[in-house]
């Protein structure tokens, strides 16, 4: 077995066995990315010597009988999370030189566990975007592509995208993503991975440049649900450093994979069957609800009927929030700086956040600017709260019928890079179905299904109760099982 | 209420004044309002900087529970309702001070609601002021022009410290009622111990809203006069702007809203800004912090807890120690004066203490420059030399005396005593020889004296007081003279 092919279960096991070594697994997954990233550029910064060193301190410590959860298993980082000593950009030129002196709290709980980190994976500039397409240090290449097209290049989804992309091309076991609107599941379901986004508050936000701070949830990224359970073990805990974290304690995610489903109850919610959904979402969606039926669980059609407005309300919250968490990067005290001589500060302000964002992030920060604006806040911003509120009564009620909730993860399946560019609002159509757990706080995870007839993976969504990631794991595992995906993309480690 | 109400005569009559103040003390707090770094003034730029005070990409604040709490006992003080929810909101704006882009603070939901504090004018009436509300709220950083010809520094040190802004009612109508109110929530922060009051340092500042009206109508336009650092500034201020409002007004021009600054050098205000630029601050709750929750019976604690506040301490002076409304009030005006003069009153002849600490120790301070807190007579030392005139070791004349070796030497009264041999005679051989020395000198007085000139024995007095070098007990030449003079 090629050591990129592991999973994150299968890579512990194997360490601790000895037949292979941390050395070895973090080599040859360096030589993955060597022989990879150039065409996928999936990864923004490689840390080889960081990761190689970890990977010799790992071998030590399990030769002394000291290993830890995670020892040994290498992971690509987002580059939203800041590393002590290695660049964080965001994905934006504005950060572009940045090298924070501190650790975000979830990527200190892992390196704690045990983890092994190759590097910095790209995303769409400060996690704003569906398709990686709007990072300042270039897209990110989806490692699959359509059976009968295969020169059309495709995109990886987003903002988590070269996170996605890395572990579907064996790049790393597993990565690290973040999750405001569907960044973690939308590219997992385009990478044909698994991507779970946990209840907002479960991991703490702490270092993590923020997009929108009510809405940005950690989560990671794996090729097996039970390996995204183990690693969001690690990633989950109550951080007195972030005031919105949760104080609730982490239970054994991995050990919820092997539940039974049988008994659940599973909703279908009919405002998530969209007019001009293909045919082969419906088909999917229909598949996976037998697949659970088979296994013994009830399901049960829902309604939650403020979904239509969860996309909007959401295109005007988040980018409130951005506007403002936003407005720090000034060229005054690190980051980029763009000034005219003779020029007054309001020039550098104005040079330095123009030359620094890209077009995306500057349309969001307007749109934000304006929703806040005397006179619009009541209209815009207090209007989108209080549809987030319906929203939230509506998934309250729901839970009183039923365990868990099923959906499309997304209305299409890989688009072609520089495809949905023209008008931003068919991009953010991409998270028509992943926004309202964001809005509601509540636990999506995203699970490869099937294929569509382009032989390009689709994946469904299990959402949860607040903090029951227990019952999301187990029926996105009985789904796993059920699919039995075992598609593989064109780019990757060894093909 | 005082009868007359104050006004400025104008070229067409006379104007009222209505002032309101917001004033934003800084709270007294180890650390910042939502970062653990330090607070001292004073320290090297930017040695008390946090990465969330200096707004670095993924920082987050976390509320300081001493400077709620802070906020809470000063509320208290204030008489003012608690609110137990309370919530943070980011008022957005750009400057190369303000770190993150945005102040946090609290806009819409204030953790202190409506109150009241009493001040105290100078003819001895009284007013109720009416407080609005109390918001907590981090300090922006401190931008220094003068260090570089071209180039603008910033000091973040101050960048994320608490301050508590307390908002009162349109309730002051004249510059002594506002230096009054000032003063008094000064003295009341001073005693709960939530925020120094010291305005040089800049920890209490204050933005005036001044308006002007005809007797007996509504309000009319205010302006702001923005950060003044003084009570006598503040005073100042409110004069000068309401003057010029006057004559704006009486030209038949319009006053229009707008914040204005107060040049001190020429005792003017002026424009801050023009309308093109009024900021939009776009309001909104912060999405980092969740709402601030007071647990009743934490707030009920800090009441409990809270300290003897100076118009309860002053009622209580009056009461228990008889002292005159007057002296009271300037024994309490200074936490200080007042743990001063309790001390040496303590056990006491209260009213002998009061004129001694108000009198004598005053005087002293005055003279030597220093202050009720590092005084040169310590308290326990004063009580001390009131302990030896009790026990008649000391005469009022020597106390005095002994009083003024104790602050040039900064040594007890009883060494004083001992080693210049100050302690008073009361060994009546001593007096009655000296007496007899008297008498024998001045027979032609003794016979006035006799013959109906009782004015005299004053002089007597004097004579034996001189001869036994002013240490005789003055009860006793008394005593002694009269047996004498038969």
């Amino acid at each position: 077995m090629r050591p990129t092919d592991f999973t994150v279960a299968g890579a512990l096991a194997a360490l601790e066995e000895g037949a292979i070594s941390a050395v070895e697994l973090t080599r040859a997954h360096l030589e993955a990315v060597e022989a990879l990233n150039p065409r996928l550029n999936a990864l923004i910064t490689v840390t080889a010597d960081q990761a190689m060193e970890a990977a010799r301190e790992s071998d030590a410590r399990r030769a002394r009988g000291e290993a830890r959860p995670l020892e040994g298993i290498p992971l690509a980082i987002k580059d939203l999370f800041c590393t002590a000593g290695v660049r964080t950009t965001a994905g934006s030129r504005i950060l572009g030189n940045f090298v924070p002196p501190y650790e975000s709290t979830v990527t200190a709980q892992l390196r704690r566990d045990g983890a092994v980190f190759l590097g910095k994976a790209n995303l769409d500039e400060f996690a704003m975007g569906s398709s990686n397409m709007t990072s300042a240090f270039g897209p990110v290449e989806n490692p699959w592509s359509r059976r009968n097209d295969p020169g059309t290049r495709l995109v990886p989804g987003g903002s988590s995208g070269g996170s996605a992309a890395a572990v579907a091309a064996r790049m790393a076991l597993g990565a690290t993503g973040t999750d405001t609107g569907g960044s973690i599941r939308q590219p997992a379901a385009f990478c044909g991975i698994v991507g779970i986004k946990p209840t907002y508050g479960r991991c703490s936000r702490y270092g993590i440049v923020a997009f929108a701070s009510s809405l940005d949830q950690a989560g990671p990224f794996a090729r097996t649900v039970e390996d995204c359970a183990i690693l969001l073990r690690s990633m989950s805990g109550h951080d007195p450093k972030d005031s919105t974290s949760a104080r609730v304690p982490v239970p054994d995610f991995a050990a919820a994979c092997a539940r039974s489903v049988k008994g659940l109850r599973i909703g279908v919610p009919r405002e998530y069957r969209l007019d001009g959904m293909p045919a082969e979402i419906e088909a999917l969606w229909r598949q996976g609800l037998d697949w659970l039926r088979a296994e013994g669980a009830e399901t049960v059609e829902i309604s939650l009927p403020h979904t239509k407005y969860a996309l909007p309300a959401y295109y005007i919250v988040a980018p409130a929030e951005a506007s403002s968490n936003l407005a720090r990067y000034d060229g005054v005290r690190y980051g980029l700086r763009v000034e005219e001589k003779g020029g007054d500060l309001r020039d550098m302000y104005e040079r330095t956040r123009a030359a620094g964002f890209g077009a995306e992030v500057k349309r969001r920060i307007m749109i934000g600017t304006y929703v806040l604006s005397a006179g619009y806040y009541e209209a815009y911003y207090l209007k989108a709260q209080k549809v987030r509120a319906l929203i939230a009564r509506d998934f309250d009620r729901a839970w009183e019928r039923v365990d868990a909730i099923v959906t499309p993860a997304t209305p299409s399946a890989a688009f072609a890079m520089g495809a949905k560019m023209g008008d931003p609002v068919t991009m953010y159509l991409n998270d028509v179905f992943t926004v309202t757990a964001n809005l509601a706080g509540l636990p999506g995870l995203a699970v490869p299904a099937g294929l569509d007839a382009e032989g390009l993976p689709l994946g469904l969504q299990v959402i949860g109760r607040p903090f029951d990631e227990e019952t999301v794991f187990a029926v996105g595992a009985a789904i796993e099982r059920a699919a039995d995906f075992r598609a593989l993309p064109r780019v990757r480690a060894g093909a | 209420m005082s009868a007359a109400t104050y006004t400025i005569e104008g070229r067409t009559g006379p104007w009222e004044l209505v002032i309101g103040l917001e004033v934003h003390a800084q709270v007294i707090s180890r650390a910042k309002l939502f970062s653990g770094a330090a607070t001292a003034f004073g320290a090297e730029p930017n040695t008390q900087v946090s990465f969330v005070d200096a707004g670095f990409p993924g920082m987050l604040p976390v509320i300081n529970r001493e400077c709620v709490a802070q906020a809470v006992r000063t509320g208290l003080g204030l008489n003012a309702r608690i609110n137990l929810w309370s919530r943070f909101d980011r008022k957005n704006y750009f400057y190369a001070d303000l770190p993150q882009g945005y102040q946090i603070s609290q806009y819409a939901h204030p953790i202190v609601g409506s109150g009241a504090v009493e001040i105290e004018l100078p003819d001895g009436t009284t007013k109720r002021i009416g407080i609005t509300r109390l918001h907590l709220e981090q300090d922006a950083g401190k931008s220094l022009h003068d260090q570089h010809p071209t180039k603008t520094f910033v000091d973040l040190n101050r960048s994320g410290i608490a301050l508590m802004e307390i908002v009162s009612e349109p309730d002051m109508r004249s510059p002594e009622e506002a230096g009054a109110y000032l003063a008094k929530l000064r003295q009341i922060m001073r005693y709960l111990g939530t925020c120094d009051g010291n305005m040089e340092e800049g920890s209490l500042r204050a933005d005036v809203n001044v308006s002007v009206r005809r007797p007996g109508e509504g309000y009319r336009t205010r302006c702001e006069v923005k950060n003044i650092n003084s009570i006598r500034f503040v005073m100042q201020a409110i004069e000068a702007e309401a003057r010029r409002q006057i004559a704006v007004w009486e030209e038949g021009g319009e006053v229009e809203q707008e914040t204005r600054l107060f040049d001190t050098g020429r005792g003017v205000t002026r424009s801050m800004r023009s309308k093109e630029e009024a900021h939009d601050y776009r309001y909104f709750p912060d999405p980092d912090l969740p709402p601030l929750v007071l647990d009743e019976a934490w707030v009920e604690e800090l009441r409990r807890t809270l300290p003897e506040l100076p118009d309860a301490r002053k009622a209580r002076y009056m009461r228990d120690f008889g002292l005159p409304a007057y002296d009271a009030s300037v024994l309490v005006a200074e936490k200080e004066t007042a743990a001063y003069y309790e001390e040496v009153a303590r056990g006491r002849d209260p009213k002998l203490a009061a004129n001694w600490v108000m009198g004598d120790l005053f005087a002293a301070l005055n003279r030597t420059r220093r202050t009720i807190a590092d005084p040169p007579v310590s308290a326990r030392d004063l009580g001390a030399l009131l302990d030896l005139m009790r026990d008649g070791t000391l005469s009022g004349k020597l106390a005095k005396e002994v009083f003024e070796a104790m602050v040039e030497t900064g040594r007890p009264p009883g060494a004083i005593v001992e080693e210049r041999g100050l302690r008073q005679v009361t060994d009546t051989g001593a007096i009655e020889a000296a007496v007899a020395k008297v008498l024998a000198a001045n027979a032609d007085k003794v016979a006035e004296y006799k013959a109906g000139k009782e004015k005299l024995f004053g002089f007597f007095v004097g004579q034996v007081m001189k001869a036994m070098q002013g240490k005789a007990n003055p009860a006793l030449v008394n005593e002694l003279l009269k047996r004498a003079l038969g």
